[in-house]
């Protein structure tokens, strides 16, 4: 296929589309497919044959469209009317919303179940990277392509040489996504000077973090806007070879993605010779089996290549010796998803987005203690208060706000005293946290912090690889010193031994994980080091909820 | 590279694989072969042995280290590395409990608790007639719903102690036959004030 044929398919998906009298987009992610979205989709499609109209109304699968808490969603686009999506779908309402939309008389459907695209949750997004989510069907390349799918490869491979796509993503600002926020251009342009017979470009789908899932949803909803962005990649560094690492939980994001391969392959849009040009590009799935310290680059390269997934030291850096040897590109799988944008509209445009330092938008995957649950995709720089109250809706149950916590096991809680802080990169480690990969996790005064300390240096044990003594062994002794505080059972001196075990694993351990084990310890006792005194002097639990020898839980 | 035919040596344990159904054992090499005897392929091998046999018993990693001709230890390494990989068998039925962060602020210890007390066991056992395997995973990402629960690879969402446990029973039940479904429904209302 060339760039005239990828264009006509465009437009010829466009025109059916266009057809339509009504389309309804119900989301196949999993999060609505587990509160029964695949039976809704069914029903409407039954629905409509009974009504017989097959003809004028169009029932398809997409992706994510945000607020999962709400799910099933079903998006109605009518023709020329105005689109919303309708919440806690069930197969028993698929009968009415059909004839509200497409049948001849003018029944109507609840309002109330109804989310307007004016909503306060949609209000404050900006939708780059998830621009196609929720909007494309994730098997069909076509419905892809009419959304824009391998426009900005197309333009690349005509217009620009590597250099340029590298320096379009330069002045783009765009840092990697994946939590430590290296620049994703200078990373291009090492890699891109690296000496190598072949070079090879993995996304990082192995996300790790409990709370978090943007990845996976942007695998599941807009596979092509991946494999795109990777595609661009492997062109400006000079790659022909490409693994996408899907994280062993993900059965369904590694099934979209390969179909999405196959797809484009078939078309010319991935494989030998894309679009008719001389740039080769082949890409694998590879499936990971369940440990968390894959997600470190070094661990996710033994991975590929069939061994325990243990980290090395670095340098090499995997530019420099990656896999099998070879310079090796990775970035997060949501780094590439902002890649077509950033070619397609230039660096300029998106630079517009975000903070000084931290330019663009950020997807998080709010969870937790707030009304409106979900996948949101904000700009940087936007405040923890817009999040947590503007588009997640406030603390549910007339409860008060207490932390949020982002960066994962590797991350550390922001206190409400910080809720007007702004969410860059920066700003979140001047308050002992991470940006990570975006897990955004609010907890109300029902948590409490040592416990929650605990639960991620727990996290961090079971995920230790064992290479390294500090991780292996630090790790077990910080679980043990935290038990005892939340059993009531502590010592002042525990809490000293506490900081230095923090300190020790910090400085000596081989690799992020155990560098930044200690970092909820940390944080909970510099925002929260009041709990802690109570536990371990007063011998009272302030949440209730540790039970601190029988003088606790109620 | 030898043919595929000649693939079960002739070693004393030949036997052995004659009597577990070698149908399971070309799957092994159809996924080898699939990836041209790649010694990379390990863990994609390891996942398709482990899909076809429920668990990885010591003969299928012997087999597998043979095939690929890797060191039983390399094989043995990687397969308990990863928590996918599982060299017990497996229940019959199979109940995960979510401990992501999202599940643990929205308390699913008080279900896994619940949980292990009801079918007394702990998680990562499997009950001795076999019937349940009870499992803890960090996170599968269905955080709108927390506390998360998945029964045979459905997901529940939004669950409490109470439903959990009820959800798991019903599921037994059905499996069992109707006179000792009786039984078990009796004794569970004896327990339950």
């Amino acid at each position: 296929m060339n760039r005239v044929e990828l264009q006509a398919m465009a437009e010829t998906e466009r025109n059916r589309q266009k057809a339509f009298q009504c389309r309804f987009l119900c989301c196949v992610g999993t999060p609505c497919l587990s509160a029964g979205g695949g039976v809704v989709q069914e029903a409407l499609k039954q629905a409509i044959a009974v009504q017989g109209l097959d003809a004028t109304v169009e029932v398809v699968g997409a992706g994510c469209m945000g607020p999962c808490s709400r799910g099933p969603l079903v998006r109605v686009l009518p023709a020329g009317g105005e689109e919303a999506i309708y919440e806690h779908m069930t197969p028993e309402k698929a009968g009415a919303l059909v004839e509200a939309f497409a049948g001849p008389g003018c029944s109507s459907f609840p309002e109330e179940s109804r989310i307007s695209s004016d909503s306060p949750f949609f209000g404050k997004q900006v939708k780059i990277v998830l621009s196609g989510s929720g909007r494309v069907d994730p098997d069909r390349l076509e419905s892809c392509v009419a959304e824009g799918a391998y426009t900005a490869l197309a333009h690349a491979l005509r217009e620009m040489t590597p250099e340029e796509v590298c320096q379009e993503v330069v002045r783009s600002g765009l840092r990697g996504r994946g939590g430590a926020g290296y620049p994703t251009g200078v990373k291009w342009n090492l890699m891109r000077k690296a000496q190598g017979e072949r070079k090879i470009v993995v996304a990082n789908g192995d996300e790790g973090d409990p709370g978090a899932y943007m990845d996976r949803t942007l695998m599941e909803s807009d596979p092509h806007r991946v494999l795109e962005g990777m595609a661009l990649a492997a062109y400006a560094v000079g790659a022909d070879q490409g693994y996408v690492y899907v994280r062993g939980e993900y059965p369904l994001a590694a099934q979209r993605i390969q179909r999405a391969i196959q797809a484009a392959e078939r078309q010319g849009l991935l494989g030998n010779r894309i679009l008719e040009s001389r740039f080769n590009f082949r890409v694998d799935v590879r499936m990971g089996a369940g440990a968390f310290v894959c997600g470190e680059e070094t661990a996710l390269m033994a991975s590929i290549m069939g061994r325990r997934g243990q980290p090395v030291p670095r340098p090499p850096y995997p530019a420099q010796r990656g896999l099998w040897g070879l310079p090796t590109l990775i970035n997060n799988v949501e780094t590439f998803g902002n890649i077509a944008p950033i070619i397609q509209h230039g660096g300029e445009w998106y630079a517009g987005y975000g903070t000084e330092k931290s330019r663009g938008t950020k997807v998080f995957a709010l969870a937790g203690k707030v009304s409106w649950t979900g996948l949101i995709e904000v700009p940087l720089g936007i405040t923890l208060r817009e999040i947590v109250f503007d588009i997640g809706g406030g603390i549910p149950g007339g409860r008060s706000f207490k932390a949020a916590q982002t960066g994962g096991p590797s991350g550390g809680c922001i206190p409400a005293a910080h809720l007007d802080t702004p969410m860059d990169y920066e700003s979140l480690q001047e308050l002992g946290s991470i940006m990570g990969s975006g897990g955004l996790i609010v907890m109300d005064d029902r948590s409490c912090m040592p416990d929650v300390a605990k639960f991620f240096m727990e996290f961090c044990m079971d995920e230790s690889c064992g290479k390294c003594a500090p991780c292996r062994g630090g790790t077990v002794q910080m679980v043990r010193l935290l038990q005892r505080i939340t059993d009531g059972g502590a010592a002042p001196e525990d809490l000293e031994q506490l900081k230095e075990l923090c300190l020790l694993l910090k400085e000596t351990s081989l690799c992020g994980l155990g560098q930044t084990a200690p970092n909820p310890v940390l944080s909970t006792l510099r925002h929260f080091r009041e709990e802690y005194d109570a536990h371990i002097r007063e011998g009272r639990c302030p949440a209730g909820v540790c039970d601190l020898s029988g003088n606790s839980m109620e | 590279m030898d043919s595929l035919d000649s693939a079960s040596p002739q070693s004393p344990r030949t036997s052995d694989f004659r009597d577990n159904a070698d149908a399971r054992f070309k799957v092994i090499d159809r996924v080898i072969k699939r990836h041209q005897f790649q010694q990379d392929a390990l863990i994609e091998v390891l996942t398709a042995a482990q899909e076809s046999f429920g668990y990885l018993r010591e003969d299928v990693l012997a087999y597998v280290a043979r095939r690929l001709q890797l060191p039983p230890s390399w094989v043995y390494g990687v397969a308990t590395f990863y928590h996918f990989f599982s060299l017990q068998p497996q229940g019959h039925h199979q109940c995960i409990v979510c401990l992501g962060t999202a599940c643990y602020v929205a308390r699913s210890a008080e279900i896994l608790a619940a949980l292990e007390k009801r079918f007394g066991m702990k998680a990562g056992q499997t009950t001795s007639d076999g019937e349940l395997s009870l499992t803890t995973t960090r996170c599968l990402g269905s955080c709108g719903l927390a506390p998360v629960l998945v029964l045979d690879g459905e997901i529940l969402g939004r669950q409490s102690a109470e439903s959990a446990v009820t959800r798991v029973e019903a599921l037994l039940h059905e499996t069992e036959s109707p006179s000792s479904q009786a039984v078990s429904r009796s004794t569970e209302s004896e327990e339950k004030p």
